[in-house]
This record gives structure tokens, C-alpha cells and sequence, in this order.
């Protein structure tokens, strides 16, 4: 780091005796600027032109607020499955020795290399009527390809790897003398990890848990083909102003994207303070 | 990131106390879970993809590869990817160097501006792009009394990769050059070089590995990238379809054996990028910044 001596009033940036500063910066700006934030405020505006009833018109709709409503529901479905079996799978990951375990480990990240029309289509594959699971669930009376839960299947793939790489780090972190101290002072193996452990994981699992809510609130490409994609029944929002847009539905393309950003950020600022209160709470 | 070297001196879990481990029962139960789940969630979905592809035979296989379309969307999606990721190379090395080497004010907020495209739908980014090009587009009527086309062709797609793609490099460069600090920098500088030499012979070997790191799931995002390019794709078969849209055509075409044929392709890419990637991370796991995943 560059240390440069404390001047005396308000300045943009400290002196370096290293070049560039106003190339790299001035072109990170222009070109941030271009891709995200113009077309992103012409988003803003575009809802904000619309005007208050128009807006609320489309918002309370029923179709879309089914559609936000299967949106968030199955993303908070397949965000909590991922919280339990995302902390497991790093816990084994983390504190278990096995062959195979660099594999295991690098299969975790799956979901984020392989492209979302491809597990779209491999899980509802698997998962229709006739396919190798399907097949298996058809029996017991349990349809998942084109219902809800297929939904919460093709989240739970997506999300996974958000929940195991956010709590990973930090299990590695832990110290195991603390473990021991606890141990020899007559804790139980289940008082430790409840005690002990889960209180110095919980923030992480928070951010993991709204890392992949976050995510699968806007996920398209792998839920579109296992949701079946009935209006009011298994209609995600995303696919929603897809739809609206197909119809040259500007407005109500439009007004969706705004509520849904708005509650997605919304969610995070709330899940931000959560997570502030429980590293208070648990420090 | 844990070092492997250190790792491997761990004492096995077999000579701990029951106290700071599971017992066994205990450990085989979690174990056999955390399997089925991964099994059930991350093997059988590539399986598949392989079984489908692979289901009327190798013939059947190599054939629908070789149809015009298909072949005009791998085209397609090989020119957005060496379009879009070079694009954000510049974009990731620039931003790293102002953000890593420089104090300034309002360093946190252009930080977090720069994660933004992750929290946002693919189908929004590629929204964005309709409202502003598309005809009824604030710039529509420009473009059009121009004779410029971006939606429905090449330039669009590339946009909205771009935005899906934007924060990749310049996620893993950034606290990756901020961890190696100035120092190397400084020195060359006082020998003489110049800025330009500084970065070419000092930074950019500092910093190699975690950007292949950054480049490689800049690609793998940029190849594979459905819900924003499917918006501004307008769907043209053989013109503006790249490889995931074009799964998604032949999918619902009820050709299986095509659609899984093209998504064989793109599942290779993504094991491709794993074992680049874990490779990457195993030999030189300290010369990339602990930001691991997305």
C-alpha cells in the first residue's frame, strides 16, 4: 500500500508515485457507466414514466403477483434445502478425509460452470414422468417436472455451490483447540457443534442462504423448461416479463423488472442486517 | 484459500479423540448423504446429458452436430465469447489497477457497482438492452433513421453478455492485486521503468494465474449465458441463435438426441473449466485471491 503523509484538508485520492490512475480510472468509469448504469437507469426511468397507477395496475395484477409469488417462494424453498445440505457437504468436504475428496470438491462448482439451458433440460429429463427419478417418485404419488417443485429442484441445483463456498472458508478458519477446550471441559460432541461451532458458522450460512435466494429469485434458463410454466401455477417471474415482452408489452415488462429488483434488493438490505445482528449476537 | 502443501500435514482423523470428531457410525451417515445429495443433484444431470446425447448412437450423435444450424450457433457463440471476454479483460485489468493501487474516495461503491450485473436477473440484463434499442427503445428511432442494428443481431447478444459477464476479471484481479500491494511496482519505477513497462514486466506476472482464473469463468459464463442473450437474440435460426438458445429450440422441437448433442458440447466446456480451474487452484492456489466460486 502506498503511504503517503496526512495533508491536510479533503482530497480525491492520496498521492502514488504509481502512473495510470486517471486512464485506468477514467475508463473503468466510461465503460461501467455504458454497459451497466445507463441501460440500467433507463430501466428505472422507463417504470418511473409509467406513473403510479399504471404501475401498481400491472404490479397487482394477479398473474403477477402469483408469478412473484412462485418466484420468491421457490427460491426461499431451494435456499434453505441448500442451507442444510450445502453446510453438510462442506462440513464433509472440510473435516472428513476420503479418496476422491479434490474431485468431489471441484464437482461442487458444477453449477456454476455448466450452462443453465443444460441443466434445464438434463433435469427434466430426470425428473418427467419417465425419466430415472421420475420414474422412481411416479409410484409415491410425487410429480415434480412441470409443478412447483421442479422449480425448487432446478434451484436447489443452481444454488448449491453459493451455500457450500460461503461456509467452506470459514469452516477451514475454525481453530480445533477451541474444539478441544470445549472437549476436555466435558462438552459433548452435539454441545460442541451446536454451542460452539454453528454460532461462528451462522453468519456464513446467512450470506450463503441469501446468495442463493438471490440467485434463484432471477433464475431462467434452468427452471423454464421443469416448471411446466402454467399461468398462476408454475410461472416465474422472469419468465413473466419474457412473456410481456414477446407480446411488445413494453410497460408491463418493465413494471415487473422494477418490483422485482426493488424486492430483491429490499431482501438483501434486510438479510444485511440480519447478518449484522447475528455477527453481533454471535461474534 | 488453504494451501494443499499444509494440508496434507492435518493428522488424520482416525487418531482424534471422539470428542473433536463424529464417531464412526456417525461420520459414514453424514458421509452417505452428503453423496446421494451430490450424486442426485450434480452426476446424474451430467450423466444425462451424456446418455441423451449418446441414445440413437455415435451416427446419430455426430450428425446432429453437423447440421448448418448447429454449426452456425457454435460460430456464433465462439464470436460473442471472443468478442465479450477481451472486452472485460481490458475492463477487469483497468478497474484493478485503479481500485488496487490507488486510495480514493469512493473506491468501496465503485466496488460494489462493479458486482452489480451478479444481482440482477439474466432476464433484466437483457431487458435493459430491449428498452434501450428495441423499437419502442429510447434510442430506437435514432437507430433505425441510422440504419444501426443491435437487437435481434450480433452487437445486442454481445451486450448483454458483456453485462452478464462484466464482473469476473475484475472480481478475482482486484483483491488479488490489492494482497500484493505496491511494492514491486514502486521498485521498478524507481529503476526507471516506465508505467507501461511497469504493468507488462511487473504486475501482469504478478498476477497471471488469477487472471486465467478470472478469464476462465468469464468464458464459461460467456459460452453458456441463456436468459439474457435469449432476450435480445430475437431466435433467427442460423443468424443470431447461439449454442444454449439452440439447445432450447431443438429441446422443444422434440429432438432430443440434438438438443442434448449441442448440450453435450457446452457440458464438455464446463468440465473443461473445472479441471482447469481446480488444476489452478491446486498449483498455485496462493497466486489467486481467496474468491472462490461465482
Amino acid at each position: 500500500m502506498t503511504t503517503a503523509p496526512a495533508q491536510a484538508g479533503w482530497r480525491f485520492r492520496q498521492p502514488s508515485v504509481i502512473p495510470g490512475f486517471g486512464l485506468t480510472l477514467g475508463f473503468s468509469l466510461a465503460y461501467l457507466t455504458l454497459i451497466i448504469l445507463i441501460p440500467l437507469s433507463g430501466l428505472v426511468w422507463r417504470s418511473a414514466a409509467l406513473g403510479w397507477t399504471d404501475f401498481w395496475a400491472i404490479v397487482a395484477d394477479r398473474r403477477t403477483i402469483n408469478a412473484l409469488e412462485i418466484s420468491f417462494g421457490t427460491a426461499f424453498a431451494a435456499a434453505a434445502v441448500n442451507v442444510v445440505f450445502g453446510t453438510l457437504v462442506a462440513w464433509v468436504l472440510v473435516r472428513y478425509r476420503f479418496p476422491g475428496r479434490r474431485i468431489v470438491d471441484a464437482m461442487v462448482d458444477l453449477p456454476f460452470a455448466l450452462p443453465t439451458a443444460v441443466a434445464g433440460i438434463a433435469l427434466t429429463t430426470l425428473y418427467a414422468p419417465n425419466g430415472w427419478i421420475g420414474k422412481l417418485l411416479m409410484p409415491l404419488g410425487i410429480k415434480v417436472a412441470y409443478t412447483p417443485l421442479g422449480i425448487v429442484i432446478a434451484l436447489v441445483f443452481i444454488g448449491l455451490p453459493f451455500v457450500v463456498r460461503t461456509v467452506q472458508p470459514i469452516m477451514e478458519e475454525i481453530d480445533k483447540e477451541v474444539e478441544e477446550a470445549a472437549a476436555t471441559l466435558g462438552a459433548s460432541r452435539f454441545q460442541i457443534i451446536t454451542r460452539i461451532l454453528f454460532p461462528g458458522l451462522a453468519p456464513a450460512i446467512v450470506t450463503g442462504f441469501s446468495l442463493a435466494f438471490a440467485r434463484g429469485v432471477g433464475e431462467y434458463g434452468s427452471v423454464i423448461f421443469i416448471a411446466g410454466n402454467l399461468p398462476f401455477k408454475s410461472e416465474i417471474a422472469p419468465l413473466l416479463i419474457v412473456i410481456r415482452l414477446e407480446e411488445y408489452n413494453y410497460p408491463a415488462a418493465t413494471a415487473i423488472a422494477a418490483i422485482m429488483l426493488a424486492l430483491s434488493f429490499l431482501m438483501l438490505l434486510v438479510i444485511n442486517l440480519v447478518q449484522s445482528w447475528s455477527r453481533k449476537r454471535y461474534g | 484459500m488453504a494451501d494443499p502443501e499444509i494440508k496434507s500435514y492435518e493428522p488424520h482423523h482416525e487418531s482424534q479423540s471422539a470428542a473433536v470428531t463424529e464417531s464412526r457410525p456417525v461420520r459414514a451417515v453424514l458421509m452417505a448423504v452428503a453423496f446421494a445429495f451430490l450424486g442426485v443433484f450434480l452426476l446424474l444431470p451430467l450423466i444425462v446429458v451424456f446418455n441423451e446425447a449418446l441414445a440413437k448412437g455415435v451416427g446419430a450423435y455426430t450428425e446432429a452436430l453437423s447440421s448448418p444450424d448447429t454449426r452456425s450457433a457454435i460460430r456464433l457463440t465462439l464470436l460473442v465469447a471472443a468478442i465479450s471476454v477481451p472486452l472485460n479483460i481490458v475492463f477487469g485489468i483497468s478497474a484493478a489497477w485503479a481500485i488496487a493501487k490507488f486510495e480514493f474516495k469512493g473506491k468501496a461503491f465503485l466496488t460494489t457497482l462493479i458486482d452489480l450485473p451478479f444481482s440482477v436477473s439474466p432476464v433484466i440484463s437483457g431487458l435493459v438492452y430491449v428498452l434501450l434499442f428495441g423499437a419502442q427503445g429510447l434510442l430506437g428511432g435514432w437507430l433505425k433513421a441510422h440504419g444501426i442494428v443491435i437487437l435481434f443481431a450480433v452487437p445486442g447478444i454481445v451486450l448483454a453478455t458483456v453485462f452478464v459477464t462484466f464482473p469476473f476479471v475484475a472480481r478475482e484481479l482486484i483483491p488479488l492485486m490489492q494482497e500484493q500491494g505496491n511494492g514491486d511496482e514502486e521498485a521498478a519505477l524507481s529503476l526507471g521503468a516506465n508505467g507501461w513497462q511497469t504493468f507488462w514486466y511487473v504486475t501482469l506476472p504478478n498476477v497471471k494465474w488469477g487472471l486465467l482464473y478470472g478469464v476462465l469463468l468469464c468464458n464459461a459464463r460467456a459460452m453458456g449465458e441463456f436468459g439474457a442473450v435469449s432476450v435480445v437474440s430475437g431466435h433467427i435460426r442460423g443468424l443470431t441463435n447461439t449454442m444454449p438458445l439452440h439447445v432450447e429450440i431443438l429441446y422443444n422441437e422434440y429432438n432430443a438426441v440434438g438438443a442434448f448433442a449441442v448440450a453435450s458440447l457446452l457440458a464438455g466446456l464446463a468440465l473443461v473449466t473445472l479441471v482447469l480451474k481446480t488444476l489452478l487452484e491446486m498449483r498455485y492456489g496462493a497466486e489467486i485471491a481467496a474468491t472462490r466460486g461465482h
